[in-house]
């Protein structure tokens, strides 16, 4: 020991890097920042999922600076002089539509309502699955087999026309689309969450800190729970395209967001009359879509390579 | 030792068959306890969501002893529990209530439209499985090459486009631009009454009966939207494909076969090939049923009159008997292929048969 020690302070200062991927990590920080460094190379050897990375950080600015980079108002258009204008036309990059409003600035703004769909869908989702595939995992038994059970249910059933279903009762609008897709989404997370609660229940960390007194609750709070979120976070990544689509589609439906909201499937439905002679007013929104949702999906790949050597698919 | 053999191997028979019906009993309880969920939840969405499902049949207008009358007839004035389970009675003998945009029983509307989103998804899934296997195998076999990445780019965008957008891009260009198909619907106009279906799949009654006019004009309406949902099944089928391959290519069995001098092709095809085959199996009864529902996306778009355009229909104009009547189908289909594959999955692989 006293060797080693040695040898390390008589050898030249450490750079950064060294201190990063250190095999004995003198604290807690630099344990974790060279757990997140080594991740991070991983990550972004992978150059797909960094350019994933670059469309959802793109994503994120355009959400907050709409306001400032949209060149006309979203909803308020120029009925008289520039209905249905084609791409590149008077200071109309993507063209207008059928109200006459200018179609990016619509896509700029719609960023705000897809990111509202995917944060709050995410939120509502992962920490219910999350929290049943805990306690299900750490419980066992009975309390294991109604809750699996009820999740294999929610597992069975066909996404989008479960979420169709709903939004028919509660009513079209987004909050009722996003508490739709949220009620069909969480499924897949209890699942995951389940197992990976079921790799560490039996670890030696549990049973000490059970030795110590902590009540089941708070070691499925602080001790479980942690286990599984890098997990969760690759497949809610992975599953974010899948709710763009969904979402998207019960906007097609006129299900979703209603008019005058500048949602991308809804513009789609609207520019759906004018296809033929007017192909831009449902093609540009579409390719927003496409991009955004390949964003994710690129990301999500590379996440899970990145966390998770094993699962990588080769 | 001291146990006579005769009765080891009577108990060994004994414990199979034990074995055999407990999984039986298993596969059961499984099937009851989902199919119950899906009409508890379908029950809680059409009768517990609504302020007022009566007030939702009649409007706000009606006088006060039509409410209490309908009120009756339509069981709501039971407690929760009884209404739960006339529900889950009227539903296993295939009554899920009247239309109220079509006036007829949900479930004749449905006998007539499901031929049609059945017609769609078989053919599309046909034409993924065709592609995507090849395809998937190609990108397992030159891992890394020009074409992996291509096979790779078609799977990721197919995970990435919304099916209604690309459903009108097509539109635009193989009807529109290029007349190469039909328009949207499924049969010509001139043959509508003149064609007489027996099964509801167009493509197989007019092949059967000979009309080779009618089977042309019927393909030429199908192709697009089938190839269209092939796609997506092709994007998720060569993805499965080439992972599963790329697992069997790693294995030692693999390299015996090469140092016995089998040719390249026998090794791929017959040997790689074969042993993804099961777990391939599954993918594609899966990707079958999620052709089922993308098809609703698709059929409105493609004017198809089959359960999805009818779902879609219903929504706009608020029937939910029937909106409620389709997804109980939809998910009892979906149930359904996946209990099946599971079950196709255990007697295919022998590992996971019991011992």
């Amino acid at each position: 020991m006293n060797e080693i020690r040695q040898a390390t302070s008589q050898s030249a200062p450490m750079t950064h890097r060294q201190w990063l991927m250190s095999d004995r990590p003198q604290s807690r920080l630099q344990a974790r920042l060279g757990r997140a460094y080594m991740t991070w190379q991983r990550f972004s050897a992978n150059r797909l999922a960094v350019a994933g990375l670059c469309i959802i950080l793109l994503l994120i600015l355009i959400a907050i600076f709409a306001d400032v980079l949209a060149p006309h108002s979203p909803v308020i258009g120029n009925l008289g002089g520039a209905r249905l204008l084609p791409p590149g036309s008077g200071g109309y990059l993507l063209g207008t539509d059928d109200q006459g409003r200018d179609i990016l600035s619509r896509l700029l703004h719609g960023s705000r309502l897809t990111l509202l769909v995917i944060v709050l869908v995410a939120i509502i989702a992962a920490p219910i699955g999350l929290l049943v595939g805990a306690i299900s995992g750490y419980a066992g038994g009975w309390v294991d087999a109604v809750l699996m059970r009820m999740t294999d249910i929610f597992l069975a059933f066909p996404k989008l026309v479960l979420a169709l279903a709903f939004v028919a009762a509660m009513g079209p609008g987004i909050e009722n689309a996003i508490l739709a897709i949220a009620i069909t989404s969480w499924p897949p997370y209890a699942r995951i969450a389940r197992a990976e609660t079921l790799s560490v229940r039996n670890s030696d960390y549990i049973a000490a800190v059970r030795l110590m007194g902590a009540s089941p609750f708070r070691i499925v709070l602080r001790h479980v729970m942690p286990m599984c979120v890098s997990s969760l976070i690759v497949r809610v990544t992975l599953d974010m395209a899948g709710i763009i689509l969904t979402a998207a589609g019960l906007g097609f439906l006129g299900l979703g967001a209603q008019p005058p909201l500048p949602e991308w499937g809804a513009m789609i439905a609207s520019g759906r009359r004018f296809i033929l002679d007017q192909w831009w007013v449902a093609t540009m929104p579409g390719i927003a879509i496409l991009i955004v949702s390949l964003g994710f999906n690129l990301l999500g790949d590379g996440l899970r390579d990145a966390l998770d050597p094993r699962e990588s698919g080769q | 030792m001291t146990i006579p053999e005769t009765t080891q191997l009577a108990g060994r028979k004994r414990a199979r068959a034990n074995n055999w019906a407990k999984s039986v009993l298993r596969f059961l309880v499984i099937i009851i306890t989902t199919y119950l969920g899906l009409l508890a939840v379908t029950f809680f969405i059409g009768r517990v969501i609504p302020i007022d499902p009566v007030l939702a049949v009649l409007g706000d207008r009606a006088p006060a002893h039509v409410v209490e009358r309908t009120r009756e007839l339509m069981g709501f004035n039971k407690p929760l529990y009884i209404q739960f389970f006339i529900y889950v009675r009227d539903a296993l003998t295939g009554n899920f209530g009247t239309s109220v945009l079509t006036t007829n029983p949900v479930m004749t509307d449905i006998r007539r439209v499901f031929p049609a989103t059945l017609e769609l998804a078989t053919f599309g899934t046909i034409i993924g499985s065709l592609f995507g296997v090849p395809l998937g195998v190609l990108a397992a076999v030159k891992r890394g090459s020009i074409a992996d990445q291509i096979v790779r780019v078609v799977g990721l965008v197919g995970y990435s486009v919304p099916i209604f957008w690309l459903a009108l891009l097509s539109l635009l260009l193989f009807y529109a631009k290029l007349r190469w198909v039909a328009y949207p619907g499924r049969i010509d106009i001139v043959y509508e009454y003149s064609f007489t279906p027996v099964t509801g799949l167009y493509l197989l009654d007019s092949f059967w009966q000979g009309q080779w006019d009618v089977f042309r004009d019927v393909f030429r309406h199908i192709i697009l939207p089938a190839g269209l949902l092939g796609y997506f099944s092709l994007a998720y089928i060569s993805r499965m494909t080439r992972s599963f391959m790329l697992n069997e290519l790693g294995q030692e069995y693999i390299v015996a076969a090469r140092a016995k001098g089998l040719s390249e092709t026998r090794i791929i095809w017959g040997h790689a090939l074969r042993n993804a085959a099961v777990p391939l199996v599954t993918v594609i009864a899966l990707s079958y049923a999620g052709l089922l529902e993308g098809s609703v996306l698709a059929e409105t778009v493609f004017a198809w009159p089959g359960l999805g355009l009818y779902i879609t229909n219903s929504l706009q104009n608020a029937d939910m008997n029937a909106v409620l009547g389709g997804t109980i189908v939809i998910g009892s289909v979906f149930i359904a292929i996946n209990i099946l594959s599971d079950l196709l999955y255990r007697t295919l692989d022998p590992r996971t048969r019991a011992r």
